[in-house]
């Protein structure tokens, strides 16, 4: 008898949520939980950052904020989800450095005009690894390349995204073709770091914090970063510069948007939310333990940080032929 | 050993034990209404899942299925109408041992076997996953590649006596999961221009749909939801003489009990086949053949271990490789993937404690059958005596309320419905539903890891045979083909030769 009344408890809550769902009211937002969708796996940097991020934005807005994975189509499924949500602020997201890319690679008619940016949290540069027991350094690297064009394979996400735009711009910066090294598309750096640590594949070009892991580990060994300056975190690590003596740097960006027309005191509730977590230290332990670089940037001024990401990934990408 | 202490740490939450009470209570009373399956249980406790720690939401699926497994025997032994198809096995035999007045040594020796069952796929678990985890780090795209097909075939190949029953419905479920973007290109596929649609169609309404609103739908037509269950007898003294029952067959029960682990962690085949091949096998090993059948309890430990091991062995390969054993963990291996903790072999060495726990919430759910089963056949009466009508439109309820609330979607109640109708199909040709959600689950993992590997290979299909476990891999999945086809051809041949002199 006990589960009847249990039921009947659980049921009249659910009840109680659907509805709640109606067409909100932006007044006293939130009033339920928050749905915060990421577009990449679980697993991943944009999953790790979202994660972080959402645990403090809960303490802030008072509310559950629920991570919600969805994967597909280098990204593209959840951002497109994101930019189509409902505008009642219920239905947030962490958009990716693969936004300022869709519309140039001719993935999507989709680009930080679909969104209400709320805040840039994260950039990290881009770097080049290898297995451990792989190629001693990038000029190495180079050779092998340039010695059996086509023969080593590279991984660290879909056709088209960030990922590969790092390596195709390095080897477009060298004076050698997209198709020296096959790209190997993915859902994810996680299966593209499960390909290199079993030796099907021989690169992986992902931001610096997505290969930490494998690299303390002793598996992966990172070659250089794509940054014009050593970065702090790895004083180790050469740039691409120092390393072969070619200009090539770039990086990746993560921020926290919602659909176009978010109700304007959504905006303003999250975008104070938002400077309060960048500020919060446990923000700055969590992104630092896991090496995440920390860049704000807050609404207003993140939309036109985002037109000049989408010129600069443009450019880079008509460069190095990716563009359609 | 301090990831095993904060495994135990993990465990020691209050909230997470009211989680496994809860969850305990609500299998129990699953398994015990004929009808209510412990796929459902587990289809209906998702949505619940989402607002809970990873840990709470696998905690809840294990102790919710065990439970229902073993509680699924009560009204068979007492009514003759199993409460989930995992008991159906030997349900005419513990009914028969109801009728020679043994119900409660009947009851007992399966709750017990049960248990023994239970905590023995736990164990074998907890050495075999680590165990190919680590094997699994090397694997690839075209290791992947392989094991995504393996678990298809067998899907196919053991979920159906009728092999081709269950290649139409795998089919089915491919079909469904390539609706959507595509994962690699980002082409729209089947999508219609429809926004709503290119995440695809969601799994978890449509497990709604295929598991409950199908039987809702199914018993409101058939007009067997307005028939009230027969009473049963009142049952005491259950663990009577289950000692002396145990000792004699000790045999069957860790025959049962290897038997249902290794069922259990083939794709596609779950609790119910591992119960129908053990009661098969208990009976073929007998020394007393005769006997069954006429309310002899060998058949019922025996099986009854099985089904419960069964349910533990099908988590081996679904943490290692994300390929799910059976129904319940292709929805948990969803489950799992919502919730951050995705399937892999990568699992076992960044989320170390976090498996600990999963391992210990094994034993304690398979412990706490003792005591919760024991109250599940006092409370046999009451439960029976539910009135189905109330009973159904509950779950219907429960289960509109559980697909909106996923994505605070209609299309996804659609989506629920449509499935609900696909399953009622299904049955009503004798279609197996299984494989429906094995291939929603391993269509993606299969296309990805082919293309990436076709990509690696220069296109070339031999790049599939050239790394040794890839290579061996591939011969088993070939094997796997060609079996079914060398039974039939042998079959024929002897219809041929018998046909041939008259």
């Amino acid at each position: 008898m006990t589960m009847t009344t249990t039921r009947r408890g659980v049921l009249a809550a659910g009840l109680g949520a659907a509805a709640l769902a109606r067409p909100a009211f932006a007044q006293g937002w939130p009033t339920r939980p928050v749905s915060l969708i990421v577009p990449w796996a679980a697993g991943g940097g944009t999953d790790a950052t979202g994660r972080i991020v959402a645990t403090l934005l809960e303490r802030e807005l008072g509310r559950p904020v629920n991570v919600v994975n969805r994967t597909g189509g280098g990204g593209l499924v959840g951002h497109t989800e994101i930019a189509n949500a409902r505008a009642d602020g219920y239905t947030l997201g962490v958009i990716t450095t693969e936004l300022s890319l869709y519309r140039t690679t001719g993935a999507a008619q989709l680009d930080a005009r679909n969104f209400t940016p709320i805040a840039l949290y994260n950039t990290d540069p881009q770097g080049i690894h290898v297995r451990a027991d792989g190629a001693r350094d990038l000029a190495q690297l180079v050779g092998q390349i340039r010695e059996r064009p086509g023969a080593l394979k590279a991984s660290g996400a879909n056709l088209g995204g960030a990922s590969h735009l790092a390596l195709v711009g390095l080897l477009s910066a060298l004076g050698l073709p997209a198709n020296a090294v096959p790209w190997v598309p993915t859902d994810g750096v996680a299966p593209s770091m499960q390909q290199l640590t079993a030796g099907a594949i021989q690169i992986v070009t992902t931001t610096m914090p997505e290969a930490r892991v494998m690299a303390e580990a002793g598996q992966v060994r990172t070659l250089a970063i794509m940054n014009p300056t050593r970065d702090a975190a790895y004083p180790n690590v050469p740039t691409v510069r120092e390393a072969v003596g070619a200009d090539w740097a770039l990086g990746g960006w993560r921020g926290i948007a919602g659909p176009r027309n978010l109700a304007p005191e959504v905006a303003t509730r999250m975008r104070d939310a938002m400077r309060k977590v960048v500020a919060d230290p446990e923000f700055v332990r969590l992104m630092g333990s896991r090496h995440f670089g920390i860049e704000y940037v807050d609404g207003p001024a993140f939309a036109t940080w985002l037109e000049a990401a989408e010129r600069r990934f443009g450019d880079a990408a008509r460069a190095a032929g990716l563009a359609r | 050993m301090d990831q095993l202490l904060s495994a135990a740490a993990m465990l020691a939450d209050p909230q997470l034990l009211l989680v496994i009470a809860v969850s305990c209570v609500f299998g129990l009373f699953v398994g015990a209404v004929p009808g209510l399956t412990a796929t459902m249980a587990t289809a209906l406790l998702v949505p619940f899942t989402f607002f809970m720690d990873p840990l709470a939401a696998v905690a809840a699926i294990v102790a919710c299925t065990a439970m229902a497994i073993t509680a699924g025997d009560i009204p068979g032994c007492l009514i003759r109408v199993p409460g989930t198809p995992a008991s159906a096995a030997y349900t005419d035999e513990t009914y028969a041992m109801t009728r020679k007045g043994l119900a409660a040594q009947a009851l007992g020796a399966s709750l017990v076997s049960s248990v023994i069952g239970g905590l023995f796929g736990a164990v074998v678990l907890m050495v075999a996953a680590p165990a190919l985890a680590s094997v699994a780090l090397g694997f690839s795209a075209f290791e992947y590649f392989w094991l995504a097909l393996i678990g298809l075939s067998c899907a196919a190949f053991v979920s159906s006596a009728d092999p081709l029953r269950g290649i139409l419905s795998l089919l089915i479920g491919l079909f469904v999961a390539t609706v959507g973007m595509d994962a690699v290109s980002g082409a729209q596929r089947f999508t219609f221009g429809s926004t709503a649609l290119t995440g695809g169609l969601s799994f978890v309404p449509a497990m709604i749909g295929l598991f409950a609103v199908a039987e809702i739908l199914r018993a409101l037509l058939s007009g067997e939801a307005r028939r009230p269950f027969a009473q049963p007898q009142k049952v005491q003294g259950v663990f009577h003489g289950v000692g002396g029952l145990m000792r004699r067959y000790w045999k069957n029960n860790l025959r049962g009990s290897v038997l249902g682990t290794t069922i259990g962690a083939l794709p596609g085949a779950g609790g119910d086949i591992a119960a129908w091949m053990s009661y098969a096998l208990a009976r073929r090993c007998s020394k007393t053949p005769e006997k069954f059948g006429t309310g002899h309890p060998e058949g019922v430990i025996e099986a009854g271990a099985a089904n419960n091991a069964g349910l533990s062995g099908a988590w081996i390969p679904a943490l290692v490789f994300g390929i799910p054993g059976d129904a319940v963990t292709a929805i948990a291996v969803g489950v799992l993937i919502m919730q951050g903790l995705n399937p892999g072999p990568q699992l076992f060495t960044s989320q170390a404690d976090t498996l600990y726990a999963i391992y210990m919430i094994f034993i304690l759910a398979n412990l706490l059958l003792l005591p919760l089963g024991w109250l599940a056949i006092r409370m046999a009466r009451p439960i029976l005596a539910v009135p189905r009508p109330q009973l159904m439109a509950a779950i219907l309820l429960f289960c509109v309320v559980g697909a909106f609330a996923i994505n605070n979607s209609l299309l996804d109640i659609g989506v629920m419905l449509g499935f609900g109708v696909l399953g009622l199909l299904m049955g009503r040709v004798g279609l197996p539903v299984a494989p429906v959600i094995l291939g929603m689950v391993l269509g993606p993992l299969l296309e990805q890891n082919f293309l990436a590997a076709m990509v690696i290979a220069d296109g070339r299909f031999m790049g599939f045979f050239e790394r040794p476990v890839a290579a061996g891999l591939g011969v088993a999945a070939i094997l796997v083909w060609l079996a079914p086809l060398a039974l039939m051809l042998a079959r024929r041949r002897g219809v041929v030769g018998a046909a041939a002199p008259g």
